[in-house]
């Protein structure tokens, strides 16, 4: 009765916005039964040749990076005292658990047994990174419950476990970047076995480096990209002098990723095979392009300074980093396959299925826990 | 790393080959595949094919290589490189992550797109035959000597022998030799091995020693930044934490606050947390 009540009273945009939720949600739960009860034919475009398409590429490879913003500001708030991020942490948090919770649920959907997810637990096998990834997501995800999990007890008042949990933060933090330090580079070195398949464009034996440095480039900018979000969606404030701060940081981790990426080209000596025309070229181009482009907004003091082009600078900095692990996963592995691979639509929806289920989740969490202080038990916005 | 494990091996003779098939229906009524392969390619649903370009036939197979890229990668161990040479894989362990599939160099693991359970396919080498000291149902039919079963060491050899003795006959090279450190498969050809399709560019070092380079380091890297991080924030907030007292008795320490203005700033930040903790 009264959730009906309060449909009615949901504005024409706000009832858009749950229809459009609610049909994607339906399809995907139909995608989902095709994918498990019918095998990989049915919904995905992959095939011996391209065995590793849109989900290891944006699911897993992509998503992993996009919700490092938890790492790089745990880090700069309880290993370097920035204190005064404190009040954005809480949100940065949770998407970073709901985004390993992402991780892990896409990963299911990749994998063909997924039922043995649980494997590398027991049979271990040191020599592959994947295992070393396994190991890390998994301790990293249970890291991440654990700095989640102060918002429940806050919200059960249970005051002895929320004091233990405060004591044990600083090293459950540094736990917590250890793993994501290792694991965002084994991301890397996932392809560093493939050097006669991957483009020269990405393929260096420095790629685990080159993945580290991207995702804490990236990390500031899901974080203000999160807290930008969230302010038009809660309808609070958005601590603009806390984002061009975190933006500065941002900066620093993108010039010296895209000056290591541009001088490794030249230390390999690829830099010709930029010039050739060929598609890979233009897609390398591209990925540097949109990330100078936001480069040079945040190297502007007066546009960083602008919420628009500071929203503008992280929607470019994470599309062009979700480009370069798409760029790396596919565009750059597909030549030597010698197949053309293109996702199904159903492989993309059921990503924007996962993705869509983080969104509701992050938002009722929100509306049920002291995620942001004035917005806790305000129920009656919903 | 990895212990090089020469054991046994197969050496296909391309001179030799009449492309008469037997070997692919032997494979199959071995491993209980469809008999007739569906397409001129490997899939779920044949292990081996023979194939023909530029008159003269070749084949195609799981090179079972002496340090095998798909056993490294393998995160649970689902691929294994025996004693005796065959490179296995247990399904019962495997998690269906294809990695095995990404990183082989030969593009040999196919996989069963079609079934919701799927595993992955692959040449063993007719592991049970071999363990009990037999050889293998392609060698074993084979009507003209084109596919040998035996020791590496002496496949080599014989190998090394036939190209000296008929120089005209064979490209002066025995694929797998040194591929990727050496493979179980041993081949020769009288047409260029790049034209038949088989990468020519893999180089002599298993390619595990890519990744071993950067997974050795781990531990390290574990060890060192853990301490790092620890020690920095110890410093930092020790540092912190004389500050505010310093600030709450200044006559503590024999002198006044030189910044009180930065001081006062934190305090502020000190009462916000408190206030947002309280909140």
């Amino acid at each position: 009765m009264n959730l009906v009540m309060r449909i009615k009273d949901f504005s024409p945009q706000r009832k858009f916005a749950w229809s459009v939720i609610g049909i994607i949600l339906l399809i995907g739960l139909q995608l989902s039964y095709m994918r498990f009860f019918k095998g990989f034919a049915s919904v995905t475009n992959l095939s011996d040749e391209f065995p590793w398409g849109f989900w290891i590429g944006f699911d897993v490879i992509a998503g992993v990076a996009l919700a490092s913003g938890g790492f790089t500001l745990c880090f700069l708030v309880y290993i370097i005292g920035y204190h005064r991020y404190h009040s954005i942490v809480r949100p940065t948090v949770l998407t970073a658990f709901l985004g390993y919770i992402l991780v892990a649920v896409g990963l299911l959907y990749d994998l063909g047994k997924y039922f043995n997810i649980w494997h590398p637990l027991v049979m271990w096998n040191p020599h592959s990174v994947m295992f070393e990834v396994a190991w890390c997501v998994m301790l990293y995800l249970s890291v991440l419950f654990l700095e989640f999990v102060p918002m429940v007890l806050e919200k059960f008042n249970l005051q002895t476990p929320l004091h233990f949990m405060q004591k044990i933060t600083i090293p459950v933090v540094i736990l917590g970047v250890l793993l994501s330090t290792l694991h965002q580079s084994s991301l890397g070195s996932v392809y560093l076995i493939v050097p006669e398949k991957l483009h020269e464009l990405w393929y260096t034996p420095i790629l685990p480096l080159l993945f580290f440095l991207s995702a804490i480039t990236v990390g500031p900018a899901m974080v203000i990209l999160e807290s930008a979000l969230s302010s038009k969606i809660f309808h609070r404030g958005l601590e603009l002098n806390i984002m061009v701060d975190i933006a500065g940081f941002q900066l620093v981790g993108m010039i010296v990723y895209v000056g290591v990426k541009i001088q490794d080209l030249f230390v390999r000596g690829v830099v010709p095979s930029l010039f050739t025309g060929s598609y890979e070229a233009t897609h390398f181009m591209l990925e540097i392009g949109i990330l100078l482009a936001a480069c040079l907004i945040l190297i502007l003091p007066k546009l960083r300074a602008h919420p628009r082009w500071l929203l503008l600078s992280s929607i470019l900095t994470v599309v062009g980093i979700l480009y370069n692990r798409l760029n790396i996963s596919w565009v750059g592995m597909m030549r030597s396959s010698g197949t053309f691979y293109f996702p199904a639509w159903s492989e993309v929806f059921i990503s924007l299925f996962l993705v869509t289920i983080g969104a509701v989740a992050f938002y009722f969490i929100v509306k049920w826990l002291p995620v942001f202080p004035e917005i806790e038990g305000n129920e009656e916005n919903a | 790393m990895q212990e090089t494990k020469p054991g046994k091996a197969i050496l296909l003779d391309f001179t030799e080959c009449i492309g008469c098939g037997a070997c692919e229906q032997a494979c199959a009524k071995e491993h209980g595949l469809p008999a007739d392969p569906p397409e001129d390619r490997l899939s779920h649903k044949n292990y081996t094919v023979v194939l023909e370009n530029k008159g003269q036939h070749y084949r195609k197979m799981c090179m079972h290589c002496l340090v095998p890229t798909c056993v490294s990668v393998c995160p649970v161990g689902a691929l294994e490189k025996t004693d005796e040479g065959p490179v296995v894989y247990h399904p019962d362990r495997c998690i269906g992550c294809r990695y095995c599939m990404m990183a082989c160099p030969f593009q040999i693991p196919k996989y069963e797109w079609e079934k919701p359970v799927p595993v992955i396919r692959k040449c063993i080498m007719c592991n049970e035959r071999v363990k009990e000291g037999g050889e293998t149902a392609c060698s074993w039919v084979c009507p003209t000597g084109a596919c040998r079963f035996g020791s590496r060491e002496k496949l080599l050899a014989i190998a090394h022998r036939r190209i000296k003795a008929f120089p005209d006959r064979y490209v002066d090279y025995i694929y797998g030799e040194t591929e990727v450190g050496g493979t179980g498969v041993l081949m020769m050809s009288g047409v260029p091995f790049a034209d038949l399709g088989f990468p020519e560019d893999l180089g002599t070092k298993p390619l595990s020693e890519l990744t071993w380079t950067v997974m050795s380091k781990i531990p390290n890297i574990v060890i060192t930044g853990g301490l790092l991080l620890g020690g920095i924030s110890w410093i930092i907030h020790r540092r912190m934490d004389i500050e505010k007292e310093n600030l709450i008795s200044p006559a503590r320490n024999g002198q006044l606050n030189i910044k009180p203005v930065e001081q006062l700033d934190k305090e502020i930040v000190k009462g916000e947390e408190q206030s947002g903790k309280e909140g």
